[in-house]
């Protein structure tokens, strides 16, 4: 192996990892904030990715019809669970939150498509559209279980998973979908060429990560969230809406997955299922992390995508078989951290 | 149901089966499906007893299926060996395979586990597609069938009665593992098993043991499948598979070995007619189930956590309360020590927490046949001294010495086998389990039949006698009316008194009570103590925490006082009430 061989390798690993750090990032904040695992984080990606390959054929993309399913059950749930106290109020909200938003979001998208505006305008749309299922997502799968152990949460994420891998084959049918690139330009580094793809894909990671700092670190909402995360009953104590915390952070995270997928979706062909492998290997970064650091999964993240380059360079058959047991000696290391005297959750 | 209606209802149902088949006009596919059901079931079966019973949640077990499948598919095409003869060495394969496996993730704690089975299912699954031996993607064609007396059994009709029969065998064999020594030990390790370790059940190899046994039911299942489709490709045992069968085990009722029964036929069922409407529906084909399935966990989850079973057993007449277990030879009792041996002595025990120090260099002795009563304000570490003497939490320096052997570094199972029995301070009692099968827990440790032994109905002679002790604790305790009650359903106070009769079934030397007269009245209070007394007749040490002074008073012999960790006052009973640090930790100060 020489050294283009070898640059070659770390730089499509980190740029894998870029994408695995921003999945990371957003499981361990669903995590610490809901106490969900969210195995379906996957499949935002897989929407994200599909609608921006749809939309750049100039159609309405199949998740906008997804969009309003989701909305319309979310409606169903929440309004069955405010039944007895509809005032007009609440009607009001729920019609704006359920009915008016995301339908005006498929009007727009609509209205929109046939345009062709370009790969970032594009990416945009796809970015809205698939965000709020984020949130509708919440109302209707894991709110009702808000006060469940981890481990039943952890099911019920399984179970979304099932359902919105089906729902993309539904919605968008077993063949593979790609997109155009958000930039054609290339320039080469020394002996390695650099594709402009990917240096969008680490100046989003970077800026992300910037912002979600920020965002921790200084807005209201944001130390809200985290106290939520630290302690449920304190936050609801002082006054935060954990529900509110849960669908916020359910909107990052499906924002986050799709933005995964527009950067992904013109390096890549996209079927209905891919998104579960992608974002489990995000998982296998939060995971190091212990689902709480998010420098750590981030690092981690790179380390993923860089063995996973070699793997698929060594014994390219096997990389998956690598990339999963990886995981299993990290666990092993966080449990016995986690100590051995366990009370019930 | 008494016992001879449920047999009836066993016999008519295995006669229903038996003719099933033979049923002139029964649709092939009907039988098929059927089959189909009784492979789930297989493997659903051992989900219950690893997760609904045993609290393991494992998403991988279709990988264990396929270890049976294929095994036998190499060794029927490449070696020409007889389907019969492949079965042990599939079995062999996938135990020794789930041990390793076992050995890994069972040390995996909470949702770690989970995940840890999604990560070598799918490794596993991956695998299967790329090994050379198993053809990759393509698979292994041409797997002969099962072959009885010279005809092959190449139909539904002929395969349906060796795949009920290892179904039958697997209820059978399971009923008797949970009703049995090692199935209380699988039912404690529900809530982290802190219990079970205070008992003497090594937590660690009864999970092994759990997890082993699910992985053999799926390998029957595999190698069954394998001779029914006589093809096997890596499809079915990937990731999605396992999490099908998941939901059986949880759409059933995951407690309960009819429920996977059920919750295989309801799965199998619906797959097979989503398969043939949904594409209709949507015009093109694909695995749209999926969409169904994965909602209708979510709609479980929210609405019947506990499964379909328990909702139809509710519908079922209910049993009456069976008699106390009958008359058996007792146990083998521990000699006790002489009264007034030294027996146990914490030296300088120190525990932190990080910069907290919850027990500071504290040392104290008791002697055989004493009840020493262990007091301080709340947050005085007397339940952390309770958990380092049992080894539940390491000592960070120190030593705790009993009949003159240090047990300062033992495991709690070591230290139980001593003949050191506790109550917790927050009761770790199973409330889905009875009082009595709470109870024998607490005589775990002087049984000795293993699982194999259950599995067999080896043990009843043991059993019998084990149950014979709970049962005389409880009667002794005061609750014979409760025996047979959830403990679930218990007041408080109730279970307190509960958790002092698991730790008699220990047959104990030294008793710890973390304060057994919380939550009782004053008629309880007195019974109590007056049981207490007749303990301390019977030789038995006693070690009480305790905030009721008046109790405390009038039944120890010796008081030790702890502040802030550190012990202030030591003493007989008259003597501690008048000495000032003791009277200023309880009161505050003089102004």
């Amino acid at each position: 192996m020489d050294t283009t061989i070898l640059l070659f390798l770390i730089q499509d690993g980190v740029t894998n990892g870029a994408i695995y750090a921003l999945l990371g990032l957003a499981l361990v904040l669903v995590f610490a904030v809901t106490r969900v695992i969210l195995v379906s984080q996957g499949e935002f990606v897989t929407y994200g990715a599909m609608t921006l390959a749809v939309l750049d054929a100039g159609r309405l993309p199949g998740t906008a019809g997804l969009l309003l399913l989701f909305a319309g059950m979310a409606l169903c749930v929440e309004a069955w669970s405010n039944r007895r106290n509809l005032s007009l109020r609440i009607v009001i909200k729920l019609a704006l939150l359920y009915i008016v938003l995301p339908v005006g979001i498929v009007a727009i998208a609509a209205w929109l498509a046939p345009m062709r505006l370009g790969p970032i305008p594009q990416a945009l749309i796809a970015i809205g559209i698939v965000a709020p299922m984020g949130p509708y997502l919440y109302r209707i799968a894991f709110q009702p279980l808000s006060e469940a152990s981890v481990l039943v949460l952890l099911i019920a994420a399984v179970g979304t998973h099932f359902s919105m891998t089906g729902l993309a084959l539904l919605f968008f049918g077993p063949e593979g979908l790609r997109a155009q690139p958000l930039s054609t330009a290339s320039f080469s580094l020394g002996p390695l060429p650099v594709s402009g793809q990917s240096i969008a894909i680490y100046a989003t990671a970077v800026l992300l990560m910037i912002a979600l700092y920020l965002f921790f670190d200084r807005t209201i909402l944001g130390k809200a969230l985290r106290a939520t995360a630290v302690n449920r009953l304190g936050a609801r104590l002082v006054g935060i809406r954990t529900a509110l915390s849960g669908q916020i952070a359910f909107v990052i995270a499906a924002s986050i997955g799709a933005l995964s997928g527009v950067l992904i979706a013109p390096v890549t062909t996209v079927f209905y299922d891919s998104g579960f492998l992608i974002g489990l290997k995000g998982f296998v970064a939060a995971i190091v992390g212990g689902l709480v650091s998010y420098p750590l999964a981030a690092a981690a993240a790179v380390l993923v995508g860089i063995v996973e380059a070699f793997a698929s360079f060594w014994a390219s058959s096997f990389k998956e078989v690598i990339v999963f047991l990886i995981i299993i000696p990290v666990l092993i290391v966080r449990s016995l951290l986690s100590g051995h005297v366990e009370e019930d959750e | 149901m008494s016992t001879t209606s449920s047999r009836v209802a066993t016999l008519i149902l295995v006669a229903v089966g038996a003719v099933l088949p033979l049923v002139p006009g029964m649709p092939v596919f009907w039988i098929t499906l059927i089959n189909n059901i009784g492979l789930g079931a297989l493997v659903a079966i051992g989900l219950v007893v690893l997760t609904g019973v045993g609290g393991l949640t494992s998403f991988g077990q279709a990988a264990f299926v396929g270890f049976g499948a294929f095994t036998s598919a190499v060794l029927t095409t490449k070696f020409g060996w007889s389907p019969w003869a492949t079965l042990p060495v599939a079995l062999v394969i996938t135990g020794l395979g789930a041990f390793l496996l076992g050995l890994v993730t069972m040390r995996l704690s909470g949702h770690y586990l989970p995940l840890g089975t999604i990560a070598w299912g799918l490794s596993l699954y991956f695998l299967f597609g790329e090994l050379q031996l198993f053809n990759r993607h393509d698979g292994i064609n041409a797997i002969p069938p099962f072959n009885v007396a010279g005809y092959d059994l190449f139909d539904s009709r002929g395969i349906f009665y060796v795949i009920w029969g290892c179904v039958a065998l697997a209820v059978v064999a399971t009923r008797n593992l949970l009703d049995s020594r090692t199935g209380r030990a699988i039912r404690a390790l529900r809530g982290g098993g802190v219990a079970a370790e205070a008992f003497g059940v090594s937590t660690m190899k009864v999970k092994l043991i759990v997890f082993v046994y699910a992985a053999l039911l799926a390998s029957v299942a595999g190698w069954l499948y394998a001779h029914m489709q006589r093809a096997v490709n890596q499809t079915p045992f990937g990731i999605n598979a396992g999490i099908e069968y998941l939901l059986m085990a949880v759409l059933g009722g995951a407690g309960q070995v009819w429920g996977a029964l059920l919750g295989s036929a309801l799965v199998t069922i619906l797959k097979d007619q989503l398969q043939r409407i949904l594409p209709a529906l949507f015009g093109a084909r694909g695995n749209y189930e999926l969409i169904v399935f994965g909602a209708l966990l979510v709609v479980l989850l929210q609405t019947a956590r506990e499964g379909l079973w328990p909702r139809l057993a509710a519908l079922m007449p209910t049993r009456p309360s069976p008699p106390p277990p009958p008359e058996a030879p007792p146990l083998a009792m521990r000699e006790m020590p002489a009264a007034g041996e030294p027996l146990l002595s914490l030296r300088a025990a120190r525990k932190e927490f990080g910069g907290l120090v919850a027990v500071n260099d504290v040392s104290f002795d008791v002697k055989a046949g004493e009840i020493v009563g262990l007091i301080g304000p709340n947050g005085a570490g007397k339940s952390t001294t309770f958990n380092l003497v049992t080894g539940v939490l390491p000592l960070t320096r120190g030593d705790v010495v009993f009949r003159g052997n240090s047990i300062g570094s033992l495991t709690p199972q070591a230290i139980a086998r001593q003949g050191i029995a506790r109550t917790f301070q927050h009761v770790h009692v199973h409330p889905a389990m009875t009082v009595i099968e709470n109870v024998a827990l607490g005589a775990h440790l002087r049984g000795s039949k293993g699982a194999l032994a259950s599995l067999l109905r080896l043990d009843r002679g043991e059993e019998g006698q084990l149950l014979h002790e709970a049962a005389r604790q409880i009667q002794r305790v005061g609750l014979g009316g409760e025996m047979h009650k959830l403990a679930g359903s218990l007041a408080l106070g109730q279970l307190r008194i509960v958790e002092i009769a698991r730790a008699l079934c220990l047959n104990p030397v030294l008793l710890l009570l973390d304060e057994p007269a919380a939550g009782l009245r004053h008629k309880e209070k007195q019974d109590l103590a007056q049981l207490l007394r007749r303990l301390k007749g019977e030789g038995v040490t006693i070690l009480l925490v305790e905030h009721d002074m008046s109790f405390v008073m009038g039944l120890t012999d010796h008081i030790v006082v702890v502040d802030f960790g550190t012990k202030i006052a030591e003493g007989p009973p008259k003597e501690i009430v008048k000495t000032p640090a003791v009277i200023e930790a309880y009161l505050g100060g003089p102004a």
